[in-house]
């Protein structure tokens, strides 16, 4: 199967196995830009592992996945590194922000691992703040925020280098309903505002009701449920 | 629910008499409402009439209780089209997609489909009320909510058949 | 009822430490190898004292001197001694001739029986070198046959190179300084007990201190491992009912557990470690294991002060930490660090030491309890200032890349862990830097800097006076290895035959030899010379007067001597002072070989100045062989430009070695922490990896975290080694003067610490930055 014409970020055919166990078998994706993906699975499903993959964190056995019509597999290591530090945002469920930093520290990281200038740095990662409604939580340390706020610093760190895509895994996994929405409706808005692609991997439906559409990974095997409807 | 199609789907595996049809389906899906006499032979001639089941053989004694049926091509065709369409999201669909779940099973077919297909739906519906939620006032919201933790709750309730079907095709198979 | 409630809690807190499964193992384990290290160290310092002790009995019960300068009448308990120690490849051997004289004279210690002449007993060392190919040049020097072994008690340690050699006809060397008759081994009654001199007892003293602080400060840190898994372990104590003292008393078992592991391992350690001294040879001081015993009073205080301590440092660890059920909390900002205390811990060790300051050389005993607690007092305060100074400074730090501002911002919400971190290092560092200033310092006492022009001689050999001068120039001209020879016949000349009440110096050579030892002018083979110039120069014009008799070798009471009458003959000529190889500069008579009376040569010893060729293998090894030959009692010195008190030596090699140590384990210790550290954040670094860190920049901010408070440490530490040093060079009566060689070289040993400890890190560190951190599937 060939990617769809226009997708910023596919995959075909990937395969990866850690130790006995295997975690893709096949799986596909693509994205276009400005469109939210829902990777949807049970545990242990492979829905991470796609995600890793498609991010350029893990390499797969096999397959290949192109950014912007680029073979990832060419890539090395600083330059998928590079990739993720411009092109890419990423928002996890746990343990992200470092927790000796302050929340404005943390979110001006990605740019100043950039090599942007602190102040500068600082400046933007605060307008960031401001869009995600957590500007006065600036001078606040991860450890003195609620789980909601950290996680909004958390999607204005991954959307301070205005990236074009948007990798979250669980992104409200350990947030109540209300908050969990709250942290929804402002990484769609602030996506679709700059066109990014999102990959939303979440077991949530509620979650993945924020998507264009979902593909679902059973066994390390992708369905692109359009395509198939 | 759709009666007619879950009879179908049960004379699938073999000629039935209207009454072992009866029995069978209140095993299996009639728990707390069995199917009265009169359903099931108002229903048989009707799928009768369509072509969709024939009479496969009468035994003596006579009476519309005696008729054996068995399934056409045609009756077939419309079970496996019945299983492929998603059921319009709404409360209260268990009962419906609990059946079809279970006829897939028995009638060997991919019973994981019928629920990523189920999923798709609801996700499709979940969207537009997420939409009308998001651009909606404080009433919208909670009314769209309400609608929304229930497709939910539906939809939760898929993922754990679908991690339970070898177990659950075990039991309806026996 | 409430001792009930502590074994109860305690006992339990040390079935935790071991029932944790595979981790609570490794950690119960690490915790007690790194107390055991320490305990191990703790009992071998306190077993030196001893050992040195022992070593020095075994030293003075084979004394040979008598230190009369008169020579014993022949009985039947007398035996001659002849000393002949000698240098092999740098290694001091010991040599003694034996002749015994009567039925009852005394056996050396250690040796069983008088070896008969051309025999000799050997210690192991210098039986196994002997026999070893190495050794080959030694055998021609030593050409005895070892017919037995010399017994461990008769040896100061077992890589001691002994012999004694059984001769005879040593009774007319007598008059000689290295041989003599005695009727006993053991110091002589009239011996001063040469013990350690006050400043050199000092220095061992504060060598202890140094060395024994930063042990307790890493025992302090060791059993802290694995603290944070313990809080949560704590926490669900909590949960299923546990108060918060009693959790605290459960942590205190645990830090038990692993220091009661640290005892029975450190016994270990340091039982293997005292087998392995014996193959231990430091600076020619070699200690038979059975000396290392340290005494049963620190052998107990050090079995019920590491686990006691270990207890208290639990729970004062914990005094700021709030332990909920649901997870512990330190209190979020704990109270600004007070700087008043801090300072008066080293402000006291000042006021204790200051009134010591210029008790110096004189007779100087110093308090050894005042100096003690002040240096300790003063070395404390490293560690209760080191954490003040860490938050100040960190505090203020901020601006830099990415990897320096994480590693700072680590830093400035957990200073307190990083300054105990380095609280060790410090602690050595200060101390050390403290003493080597001192021995800079004292230096000058102890090493006395030589007149030697090694550019002329680098070897000085006096031979007995009956070996003719043309043997020994002609032998030591054919060795291998010599270049130049200047042989010269040393005596005296008096202006009476007995008790002469005017001596002068006198050497007889060629010209060219006596060239060497003064400004001859014009010279022939004849001629005879008298030195101007010094300050015995009147005595000289005086008796060299032509017709005058004057005596060669004159007699004093109790000495024998070959007394020879000699009339000063005319054309005596002058000349003028100059330095021998030695820098000694002559004075006196000069006479060539033709103008010496046959009847003088008897009163002559021989001294010869040796110019080495350095690029032959063992130049040194044949010219001492060919000594040998000459004369067994031969006196062979190899010229240095300094000399250093032995015991000075060895003070400082135990330093260093000390030190050494003492820093290995910290970093030991320190990275064991950093990797603990590490694998808490796994899941963090892993996340950081995923956003596009640079491996590069995590890398540099491990590096900072430990080089920062690493740096305050040594800096901190500087300041206190230079005034405690300076402090103690006062107390000495030294002039104080910063030795900064040292300083560099301690403070660089402390930073090669820090890096090793990152450089290690970095394997596991890019292990975990790998992306399995981050599956939660």
């Amino acid at each position: 199967m060939t990617p769809p014409p226009g997708s910023l970020l596919a995959a075909e055919n990937l395969h990866k196995v850690y130790g006995p166990t295997t975690a893709l078998d096949g799986a596909e994706f693509s994205i276009h830009p400005g469109e939210v993906v829902a990777v949807m699975g049970p545990s242990g499903s492979g829905k991470s592992t796609l995600l890793h993959c498609l991010a350029g964190i893990v390499t797969p056995d096999s397959g290949s996945i192109t950014y912007g019509g680029r073979e990832m597999a060419t890539m090395g290591d600083g330059e998928r590194s590079a990739l993720r530090r411009s092109e890419f945002g990423f928002v996890f469920q746990f343990g992200q922000l470092v927790p000796e930093l302050t929340c404005v520290e943390n979110v001006a990281l990605p740019l100043r691992l950039n090599g942007t200038a602190r102040k500068e740095a600082e400046r933007t990662a605060l307008t960031w703040m401001e869009r995600l409604e957590v500007d006065d939580l600036r001078k606040k340390r991860p450890g003195e925020v609620s789980g909601g706020q950290g996680q909004r610093v958390a999607v204005a760190r991954a959307l301070v280098t205005s990236p074009r895509v948007l990798f979250a895994d669980e992104p409200t996994g350990a947030l109540d309903s209300l908050n969990g929405e709250r942290v929804m409706d402002l990484l769609t808005d602030a996506a679709r505002s700059t066109n990014a692609a999102v990959v939303l991997v979440t077991h949530e439906a509620r979650v993945a009701a924020y998507s264009d559409r979902e593909i679902v990974v059973r066994d390390g095997k992708s369905r692109d449920m359009e395509r198939i409807v | 629910m759709s009666i007619g199609h879950t009879l179908l789907g049960l004379l699938e595996s073999g000629p039935r008499h209207g009454y072992d049809l009866k029995r069978a389906f209140d095993e299996k899906f009639g728990h707390d409402r069995p199917l009265h006499y009169g359903q099931v032979y108002s229903t048989m001639s009707r799928l009768l009439k369509n072509g969709l089941v024939e009479v496969d053989g009468i035994e003596a004694g006579g009476g519309p209780e005696r008729k054996r049926y068995a399934i056409t091509d045609a009756g077939i065709t419309d079970v496996e089209r019945w299983l492929a369409t998603p059921e319009p999201p709404e409360p209260y669909l268990q009962s419906t997609l609990y059946t079809k779940v279970v006829l897939a099973l028995l009638t060997h077919r991919e019973a994981a489909d019928i629920l990523d297909t189920q999923r798709s739906e609801h996700l499709r519906m979940m969207r537009i009320l997420t939409d009308r939620k998001r651009r909606g006032d404080l009433a919208d919201q909670l009314i769209c909510d309400h609608a929304l933790f229930h497709l939910e709750a539906d939809l939760r309730w898929l993922e754990l058949t679908a991690a339970r079907l070898d177990k659950l095709a075990e039991v309806v198979t026996k | 009822m409430k001792a009930g409630h502590w074994a109860r809690d305690l006992a339990l807190g040390v079935r935790f430490a071991f029932s944790g499964g595979r981790e609570g193992w490794i950690r119960a384990v690490l915790t007690a190898v790194g107390v055991g290290l320490g305990v191990a160290l703790l009992l071998l310092t306190t077993a030196i004292p001893s050992a040195l002790s022992e070593r020095d009995k075994r030293e003075s019960a084979r004394d040979d001197f008598t230190y009369t300068g008169k020579v014993l009448p022949k009985a039947g308990d007398t035996l001659i001694v002849a000393s002949t120690d000698t240098t092999f490849h740098g290694a001091d051997v010991r040599g003694r001739l034996l002749q015994q004289e009567g039925a009852r004279a005394p056996l050396p210690p250690g040796v069983a029986t008088f070896p008969a002449k051309g025999e000799m007993f050997v210690s192991p060392a210098l039986k196994k070198l002997l026999a070893s190919g190495s050794g080959k040049l030694l055998r021609e020097r030593i050409p005895y046959r070892a017919v037995g072994t010399i017994a461990d008690r008769g040896l100061v340690g077992p890589a001691e190179l002994a012999y004694y050699a059984g001769a005879s006809g040593l009774e007319r060397h007598l008059a000689g300084g290295s041989v003599e008759r005695i009727h006993y081994f053991g110091p002589s009654p009239g011996q001063q007990q040469d013990g350690l001199d006050p400043i050199l007892l000092l220095l061992v003293t504060i060598i202890f201190v140094v060395l024994l602080l930063p042990v307790g400060v890493f025992i302090a840190a060791a059993v802290r491992f694995g603290g944070e898994r313990r809080d949560r372990r704590l926490a669900a104590l909590r949960l299923v009912g546990a108060d918060g003292r009693m959790a605290r008393r459960i942590a205190g078992g645990e830090a038990l557990a692993g220091a009661l592991l640290g005892l029975v391992l450190g016994t270990a350690f340091f039982l293997t470690g005292r087998q392995l001294v014996a193959l231990l040879e430091v600076r020619d001081i070699s200690v038979f294991p059975s000396d290392l015993n340290p005494s049963p009073a620190l052998v107990l205080l050090v079995a019920v002060a590491v686990p006691a301590s270990a207890v208290l440092v639990t729970l004062f660890a914990l005094r700021r930490v709030v332990i909920e059920p649901l997870g512990v909390v330190r209190t979020a900002r704990p109270p600004r660090r007070r700087l008043w205390w801090r300072l008066l811990l080293p402000l006291a060790g000042l006021g204790l030491l200051y009134p010591m300051i210029g008790q110096g050389n004189d007779n100087g005993n110093f308090n050894q309890w005042m100096v003690i607690g002040g240096t300790v007092l003063l070395l404390v305060g490293v560690t209760a200032l080191l954490p003040w100074i860490v938050e100040a400074v960190v505090a203020r730090l901020d601006s830099g890349p990415v990897s320096w501002q994480l590693a700072v911002r680590r830093l400035q919400l957990s200073s307190g862990s990083a300054a105990r971190m380095v609280n060790g290092i410090a602690v050595a560092v200060a101390g050390a830097v403290a003493l080597q200033m001192l021995f800079a310092g004292v230096q000058h006492d102890y090493t006395k800097d030589t007149k030697n022009d090694l550019s002329r001689a680098q070897m000085e050999i006096s031979v007995r006076g009956d070996v003719p001068l043309s043997e020994v120039d002609h032998k030591l001209a054919g060795t291998e290895g010599v270049r130049k020879v200047t042989a010269l016949s040393l005596g005296s000349v008096g202006d009476g035959p007995k008790n002469p009440a005017t001596e002068l110096e006198m050497a007889v050579g060629s010209c060219a030899q006596l060239a060497e030892v003064a400004r001859l002018g014009s010279c022939r083979d004849g001629d005879i010379f008298r030195i101007v110039g010094d300050q015995y120069g009147g005595d000289t014009k005086k008796l060299i007067a032509p017709g005058r008799t004057l005596y060669f070798d004159p007699a004093y009471d109790g000495v024998s001597s070959h007394t020879a009458a000699w009339k000063v003959p005319s054309g005596v000529k002058t000349a003028a002072q100059r330095e021998d190889p030695t820098g000694y500069e002559r004075g006196g008579l000069l006479i060539t070989s033709g103008a010496l009376p046959a009847a003088a040569t008897a009163g002559l010893s021989q001294k010869v100045y040796l110019s080495l060729d350095r690029s032959v293998a063992d130049a040194d090894e044949h010219a001492r062989n060919t000594a040998a030959q000459l004369d067994p009692l031969a006196n062979v010195y190899t010229l240095t430009s300094s000399k250093q008190s032995l015991q000075f030596r060895s003070i400082r090699t135990g330093l260093f070695v000390g030190a050494t140590c003492v820093l290995v384990l910290i970093g030991a210790s320190l990275l064991v922490s950093q990797l603990e550290q590490l694998r808490e954040r796994k899941k963090l670094l892993s996340s950081l990896v995923a956003f596009g860190t640079r491996r590069r920049t995590l890398s540099l901010s491990v590096l900072w975290q430990t080089a920062i408070p690493i740096a305050l440490g040594l800096l901190l530490a500087s300041v206190v080694g230079l005034t405690l040093g300076a402090v103690l060079l006062k107390m000495t009566g030294t002039t104080v003067s910063v030795d900064w060689a040292s300083v560099l070289s301690m403070t660089g040993i402390g930073a090669a610490v820090v890096l090793a400890v990152t450089v290690l890190s970095l394997p596991p560190l890019l292990r975990l930055m790998r992306p399995d951190g981050l599956r939660t599937e």
